[in-house]
């Protein structure tokens, strides 16, 4: 490495990365590529970044689509209502448990979240329309799932397209039968990306959850001042569970998961709950405010990625509550100390200076920066499949040092960054996996936790400092270059 | 709390005290029946196992659940990827390249390259020209490929976009700067509402062998043998077949070869690697022969094969050892050849390992689903051993699958036992093994939720496989895939044993240190 600033590199790398591009795409990407710095209060967004515009035609982006977002993200995980993947077969079969939503249930019988449901489109469907169909759909999923507490019906490209109404199909047979039947227009080509899909689910919510007062098995919950919910945790290995355990230690009472977890009831009775907690801003920002203005209900941010980012926050919302919170608070805190330095004493001489460049979506490309510091790590770049200007304005208050940006990342400029920065951990998802462990790099998922996890709140932060270092300090990295390869091959 | 000592993933925190605490507490919040009331929970699930839910499953019409099939452009993706340098393109949305990018490195632990022209509502409005002149010229200019395979999402199938017309009039604007006129923009619509992922394998494979042929034909022959592997999934099978045929010294090209680009070795990345060379696909309308090992992935190729090239050949299916059989013999008379030496002892190594390990898979009986031409010889291969297929289903049957299914398992003594189930899927499935079980099933990923349900072990073949790692590099078809297929079941039936055998002073007498 020369004497070059890592800014200077990066500048260098973005400028580099655009002249492979045709005039008309290089013009577009530059808008969407940018160095991030912390001190740098001139910046709209972090690296001046533009975003939530449609991608580049023809460059392998990462993006998936509002179907994704909406089935994948927001409503698969509710787990006592079936998802029918409405359309033709595959976008349910490769979004199959693919997200690692964890729940509790008996599969096929009171919960559902694993399974594929699928009307399964044929070309007569497409011809002569598929509202009959769907119909039909339903009567056998209520006659073979008695148990389910409500089914969603989410639009695949082809249904926009051929001029079905699943609105009117689902009214009526919910009308007919006193089911909870929520209709989502989340066609795949909606808008740009995932996060459509999100704003489509979570209108959906208010529209058929919250509008439309559906029936919930058991009694209600009798209220209290201290009843929060947990809005924006997939419970992704268990996100959820290891941060509600915090929660409740410092006297609060988790009403609802949204939607990790998640049952119905939980979510009709967050209505009542007297704030709400956000982990994943993008894709649930939009349910938040709606309870706050139609319902009264605050919500803030917060951050359970790392220590130092979790205890900021258990005291922001320690806040917002009154005394006898407040010094739970800080016992939870006083209590888990002792862990976390153990834990920061084992892995950060092992990890200190490693440095990282990340490409996720949500919340993480800025949420896990915390937990990398945490362990002496260095993030120098990140970026969103999916975000908005408001995500990337929140990034600048993450970042700690000079940090390449990019936007909808696509493979080419990804690799092209990573061999220009040499990071020494690249962390973002399976499509992406396999290319730079090929090259010899240090890799971990982000959207799965690469099978392990949770990575939230303490306990979650000692699994995550453990993965990175398993990750880095593996002897298989060591075994690309082999004893007849001469000095700088490989 | 973690203890730094033993930090534990998921897998054992929530097994702490603490963590069943705060399971138990959030269920007074639930709204599902096993919070609510776990007796109704159990009386249902206990009635999902009868043959009342059976006969209601089966007569199900309209919903699919739990399918064990995928859609079109996935196996166009495939088609593409076993050319050199070739990019899958898929016209359309991007979010189904995403998921097909995911679906087969999941599986294959290995990169998956493939783009999309990202269209949106206005492409949906006014078709996806516009996304596709500007898509196959950045493809072009930023991975720089040697040919780029178009396919087709639903879509762009609805909204009736034209792919020929399309990809004329982007080389047009792009006036050579990146798609000069002989690059090759092969394509194919490949509607996701019609069959499934091997009919879209067979509609690449048409387009890309037609348009790139198309002047190619020759007064003579190239002397050679086309072998079109379907839509392949076991990376050793291939590998298997070529054996073979080079065994016989055959020329021979290997169309749509994807065995290199999903198994490469560490140490370096290029995008793409192995593949047939474009040029040598060019020419393969001259061969003397082109032999197809996947019959109903390939039903549109071949009937071009066959009635335009007129090519002789047809379809072998080399799994298992009467199908392996086949192919060899196939060769033989295609190349005028004595069977290699070579062959015949592997042959007889196989036939020797089946005599060895038959008495632990005669007459168990198995379940298994799959594509149409995997299934033919899986279960040629169990018939072989005496096993007995219960429940064969197939989820994407082609015309004729299911009468050629049925004459196969009439073969068998136990043929009144061997049921098909064509269409069917893999929650129908659940009610079969429920009502009438088997010993062990044999089937991709999604057997795992059968396998925690009915307590029947799975044996992993097919595809997908994700949570096993590995398997797909081996072979399952030639000899030496046979022999792989038989290590496999005998091995699993006889784990299977020693778990049922190994209680300690109640059934450990069985638990045979030698078997």
């Amino acid at each position: 490495m020369g004497p070059e600033s890592l800014e200077a590199r990066q500048k260098a790398a973005v400028e580099e990365v655009l002249k492979a591009y045709p005039e008309k795409a290089a013009k577009n990407r530059a808008k969407h590529l940018g160095v991030g710095s912390p001190d740098d209060e001139s910046q709209k967004t972090c690296g001046n970044v533009r975003s939530n515009k449609k991608t580049v035609p023809g460059v392998m982006s990462q993006r998936g689509c509002a179907y994704a977002g909406s089935k994948g993200v927001v409503w698969g995980p509710v787990k006592d209502m079936v998802h029918i993947s409405h359309g033709p077969v595959g976008c349910g079969q490769y979004s199959r448990a693919g997200r690692r939503n964890y729940y509790i249930g008996t599969t096929g019988v009171d919960t559902f979240v694993t399974m594929n449901f699928t009307s399964d489109f044929q070309e007569k469907d497409i011809v002569f329309g598929g509202d009959k169909k769907l119909d039909k759909c339903l009567h056998e999923i209520d006659e073979l799932f008695p148990l389910n507490n409500g089914i969603t019906v989410q639009s695949e490209c082809p249904i926009g397209l051929i001029g079905d109404d699943i609105n009117a199909t689902s009214k009526m047979y919910a009308k007919k039968t006193g089911q909870t039947i929520v209709p989502v227009n989340c066609e795949g080509f909606r808008g740009v990306s995932q996060s459509l899909g999100h704003h489509i689910a979570n209108d959906a919510v208010r529209d058929y959850i919250f509008d439309g007062s559906p029936a919930v098995l058991g009694e209600p919950i009798e209220v209290t001042e201290y009843d929060v919910a947990i809005i924006g945790d997939y419970n992704i290995g268990g996100d959820a569970w290891s941060s509600r355990i915090l929660l409740e230690e410092m006297g609060l009472r988790v009403v609802a998961q949204w939607s990790g977890d998640a049952t119905i009831k939980e979510m009709v009775q967050t209505t009542k709950a007297k704030l709400n907690l956000l982990h994943c801003y993008r894709s649930m920002n939009y349910i938040s405010r709606h309870m706050e203005k139609e319902y009264g209900i605050p919500w803030i941010e917060y951050n359970f990625f790392g220590p130092s980012q979790t205890i900021k926050s258990l005291r922001k919302i320690a806040a917002f509550f009154d005394e006898s919170i407040q010094a739970k608070c800080e016992e939870v805190i006083a209590k888990y100390q002792p862990m976390v330095d153990a834990v920061q004493a084992k892995f950060r001489p092992r990890l200190e200076g490693k440095q990282v460049m990340l490409f996720v979506g949500g919340l993480r490309p800025r949420h896990v920066i915390g937990a990398y510091e945490d362990l002496g790590m260095e993030v120098i770049g990140t970026g969103y499949e999916f975000a908005h200007d408001d995500d990337y304005k929140r990034t600048k208050d993450e970042i700690f040092r000079s940090t390449v940006i990019y936007d909808d990342v696509n493979e080419y400029e990804l690799e092209a960054f990573v061999k220009a920065l040499q990071p020494d951990l690249v962390a973002s998802g399976i499509k992406e996996k396999y290319v730079f462990q090929k090259m010899g790099l240090p890799y971990r998922q982000m959207h799965s936790w690469d099978y392990s996890g949770p990575y939230h709140g303490y306990d979650g932060f000692a699994i995550f400092a453990a993965d990175m270092d398993l990750a880095i300090n593996s002897p298989v990295w060591g075994h690309s270059k082999a004893p007849w390869d001469k000095e700088g091959e490989v | 709390m973690q203890d730094v000592n033993k930090i534990v993933n998921g897998k054992d925190l929530f097994l702490k005290p603490e963590y069943k605490e705060v399971l138990d507490n959030k269920k007074q919040f639930e709204g599902g029946m096993g919070a609510v009331n776990p007796a109704k929970t159990e009386e249902i699930s206990e009635w999902t196992k009868g043959w009342d839910y059976r006969e209601k499953n089966l007569a199900r019409e309209a919903i699919t659940i739990n399918p064990a099939k995928a859609c079109q452009p996935l196996g166009a993706v495939m088609v593409a990827l076993g050319f050199e340098n070739t990019m899958p393109y898929v016209h359309g949305s991007h979010g189904c390249v995403a998921y097909f990018r995911s679906y087969f490195t999941r599986h294959f632990k290995e990169p998956t390259p493939c783009v999309s022209d990202s269209m949106t509502e206005d492409a949906a409005v006014f078709g996806g020209l516009t996304n596709m002149k500007d898509g196959l010229k950045n493809c072009a200019a930023l991975y720089k490929p040697e040919m780029i395979a178009v396919s087709t999402t639903c879509m762009a199938e609805v909204i009736g976009d034209d792919l020929h017309a399309f990809a004329i009039a982007a080389k047009e604007e792009d006036k050579g700067e990146f798609l000069g006129e002989d690059f090759p923009i092969t394509y194919a619509h490949t509607p996701s509402f019609t069959g499934s992922h091997i009919t879209g394998y067979d509609n690449m494979m048409h387009g890309i062998m037609s348009q790139l042929t198309e002047g190619n034909k020759k007064e003579e022959k190239n002397g050679k043998i086309n072998i079109i592997p379907g839509f392949e999934t076991y990376i050793g099978s291939i590998r298997s077949v070529k054996a073979i045929v080079e065994s016989f010294g055959a020329e021979y090209t290997m169309l749509g070869d994807h065995s290199d680009q999903w198994d490469m070795p560490a140490g370096d990345y290029s995008m793409f690697a192995g593949g047939t060379p474009i040029e040598e696909a060019k020419d393969s309308i001259n061969a003397d022969a082109t032999i197809s090992l996947q019959k109903y992935s390939t039903v549109k190729t071949m009937k071009m094969v066959t009635k335009r090239w007129k090519h002789a050949g047809g379809a072998s299916n080399p799994i298992g050892l009467k199908g392996t059989d086949e192919f060899v013999m196939k060769l033989a008379e295609l190349t005028g050849k004595d069977v290699p030496q070579k062959l015949k002892t592997e042959r007889g190594r196989l036939v020797d390992a089946m005599q060895d390990s038959y008495p632990y898979m005669h007459g168990k009986k198995f379940a298994i689903w799959g594509d149409p031409d995997f299934l033919i010889g899986m279960v040629s291969f169990l018939l072989e051993m005496g096993a007995e297929p219960t429940h064969v289903l197939c989820n994407n049957p082609a015309r004729g699958w299911e009468e050629e299914m049925r004459a196969l398992l009439d073969t068998s003594p136990a043929s009144a036992d061997c049921h098909v189930w064509a269409g069917k899927d893999l929650w129908h499935m659940r009610s079969l093994l429920f009502t009438e079980p088997v010993d062990f099933m044999i089937g991709n990923s999604y057997g795992k939720e059968l396998m925690r349900d009915t307590n029947i072990p799975l044996i992993y073949i097919g595809f997908p496989i994700f949570d096993r790692h590995h398997l797909h590099r081996y072979s399952i078809s030639g000899y030496d895939g046979a022999l792989n297929l038989l290590t496999w079941i005998t091995n699993k039936v006889l784990d299977q044993l020693d778990e049922d055998t190994k209680g300690i002073a109640s059934t450990d007498y069985f638990f045979d240190l030698i078997r």
